[in-house]
């Protein structure tokens, strides 16, 4: 099977693996009529596998590969990044991604998780795969603030499997380091457009996800806790993480329901990751709207609507109000 | 700490009603650091603090009440606030029968109380969280709680007093719970801005959810002696690093050393330092008697 295929696609990567030896054989009209045929072949189961994806399933979409990263979608989508570096107190952090850029010409502050996806191991390494340490959540705050000095909008990408649960991290203090981001972002005098893209994994994940629109990528997961590791305390069985996904209710969907995110994001039939071009256009769409709406608002009518917003999260869940 | 038994009568909002608030299994209970064998009753006295060798035992949320509030008097808010399963939640038991066997045998609804009174004559609002609820895990009851606590301290012009005791979110109410790390924070960047104190006292343990927003946020952060703080938990460390945790990884005394405590404060001696620490940020007795509280009901009051 092609290494880019989950393993629930299998049916797919058969017919791909037949299209690939139609097409060596010399062409032939037939042959061409055969190789159309199995290509719309593909795309159709290719949508049905994926308009039908469990929780599980999805959080290995989300953790795909190819996922497109922060700077795929800057690339696709903005002009003239420029990236800023370190917290000023420690060290620069690979694993969250700053940076000034423009968006439909105008200046937008860019910060995002970046695991190193669609690199080689190396790469992932440089990024600590996504895991962001103290000093990741302090440059994206002192980036944050500056886009608050010079009233440009933020734009957060969420991708992480978690915050880096190292020594380090504890000695360097994520805990206050997570805690004064989600304080300070609340009151971050800017429009915020959040959007989680791929993994949004837990305290990790909202450290830098704090904002007016919270957007969503329809194959992304967003949990309080990785499925594995739920699986492993409430099942004592970290092999129970197919139950887990499904019990923690992490899906786009339901986190819309929940009123946890805004907006769902579509995705190209297969996710985001078989097509980085169309992906871009479709949160291209989303987020042009999102960003527009939330910039119209005047200052304390977006950070009381900021406030709401969060206060009322859960809220859906509480008896006696 | 099996036989340092969390048996409990169903809550009194007050200490007016004299009513203990644990049932000690024996007369007699063991020192877990220096193995003194303690008369339950000094214990008790001695704030459920070893007199031999200052071991803090985890009290209950309306011990910790006791302890802070002025004549142990106070008025408790929002305690009807239950969780209604909102993900239908099922592992090995359904979330549902876990509430409901929690809420029998600690006779509270969910995992911390909200309480106003006087510390030392200064009008304050505390919330206090207790252990013996799914390890005072936050869901949306406690996240509502604490940030109307919050709001509430706001509305009076109080100081606010967070007492942490928790292994951060609660898995069962999933995203909605790490959602309430926000909410609570967002509520304390109103509180900070308005320039009101806000102390928090993290006390053993405080990990994960918890710890990672509104326990690091204090304008103060006090430790009890000992405590584990933390974000990840020491196990995900070791598995994460592949060796064992150095002694003393994530205690209290770590904390100071690394910048993230102000001060590691004995239970003995909390009420005092609380007292001259929130005049230092220009709290001031009330005058006159404090009300009298009439019932021991809780008093619903929406801010
Ligand atoms: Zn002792």
């Amino acid at each position: 099977m092609p290494p880019d295929l989950l393993d629930f696609e299998e049916p797919i990567g058969v017919l791909l693996k037949e299209i690939e030896a139609l097409s060596m054989l010399p062409r032939t009209g037939e042959r061409q009529l055969s190789l159309d045929t199995l290509k719309r072949r593909v795309d159709s189961i290719r949508s049905d596998i994926y308009s039908k994806l469990t929780p599980w399933q999805r959080v290995l979409v989300a953790r795909h590969q190819n996922r497109p990263t922060v700077l795929d979608y800057v690339d696709h989508l903005c002009t003239e990044f420029t990236e800023i570096s370190g917290d000023r107190r420690y060290a620069d952090d690979h694993a969250i991604v700053t940076g000034f850029a423009r968006y439909k010409g105008e200046p937008v502050l860019i910060v995002g998780h970046h695991k190193g996806g669609g690199g080689d191991t190396k790469q992932k390494v440089y990024r600590n795969f996504g895991y962001a340490k103290p000093e990741g959540y302090r440059k994206a705050l002192r980036a944050m603030k500056l886009a608050e000095k010079f009233r440009r909008p933020v734009l957060a990408f969420i991708d992480t499997p978690a915050a880096y649960p190292g020594m380090e991290s504890e000695e360097r203090g994520i805990s206050e380091a997570i805690a004064l981001n989600l304080r300070e972002m609340a009151a971050l005098d800017v429009p915020i457009v959040v959007c989680v893209h791929g993994e949004g994994g837990s305290g990790g994940a909202l450290g830098i996800a704090i904002g007016d629109w919270i957007l969503m990528h329809e194959f992304a997961i967003y949990s309080v806790i990785p499925p594995e590791g739920c699986a492993a305390i409430l099942w004592r069985d970290s092999a129970r993480k197919v139950e887990a996904a499904d019990a923690l209710k992490i899906t786009a969907p339901d986190l819309l329901r929940l009123g946890v995110i805004d907006e769902i994001v579509p995705e190209p039939p297969g996710g985001a990751h078989t097509n980085h071009n169309v992906a871009a256009a479709l949160f291209d769409t989303a987020l042009e709207r999102a960003l527009a709406a939330v910039s119209a608002m005047d200052s304390p009518t977006r950070l009381e609507a900021r406030y709401r917003k969060f206060r009322a999260m859960g809220n859906i869940g509480i008896d006696g109000l | 700490m099996a036989w340092f038994k969390k048996a409990r009568k169903p809550s009194k909002s007050s200490a007016l009603a004299e009513a203990p608030s644990r049932v000690p299994e024996g007369l007699w209970v063991k020192c877990p650091d220096c193995a003194q064998v303690l008369y339950n009753k000094d214990l008790e006295s001695n704030l459920h603090v070893c007199p031999k060798c200052a071991h803090h035992f985890r009290i209950s949320a309306s011990d910790r009440l006791r302890a802070l509030f002025d004549g142990g008097q106070w008025t408790e808010y929002f305690a009807n606030l239950t969780s209604n399963d909102p993900l239908h939640f099922k592992d090995t038991k359904l979330y549902k029968d876990r509430l409901r066997s929690t809420i029998n045998t600690t006779g509270l609804k969910d995992a911390v109380l909200i309480a106003t009174g006087r510390l030392d004559g200064i009008e304050i609002v505390v919330a206090a969280m207790e252990y013996s609820f799914i390890g005072g895990s936050m869901g949306v009851v406690v996240g509502e709680k604490i940030t109307r606590a919050v709001e509430m301290a706001l509305a009076r012009r109080q100081p606010l007093l967070i007492v942490s005791c928790s292994g951060g979110a609660r898995m069962m109410e999933g995203a909605l719970s790490l959602m309430q790390m926000a909410k609570i924070s967002a509520a304390l960047a109103r509180l900070d801005r308005a320039r009101l104190p806000y102390i928090s006292i993290l006390t053993d343990p405080t990990t994960g959810g918890v710890t990672a927003s509104f326990a690091m946020l204090g304008d103060l952060n006090l430790a009890e002696p000992k405590a584990l703080i933390g974000f990840a938990g020491p196990r995900v460390i070791e598995q994460t690093i592949r060796q064992k945790l150095p002694e003393g990884f994530q205690r209290s005394e770590f904390l100071v050393d690394h910048g993230m405590v102000d001060l590691i404060v004995d239970r003995r001696s909390m009420k005092s330092l609380l007292s001259s620490t929130l005049r230092f940020m220009g709290a001031e007795s009330s005058p006159g008697e404090p009300p009298v509280v009439q019932t021991t009901d809780a008093v619903e009051v929406e801010t």
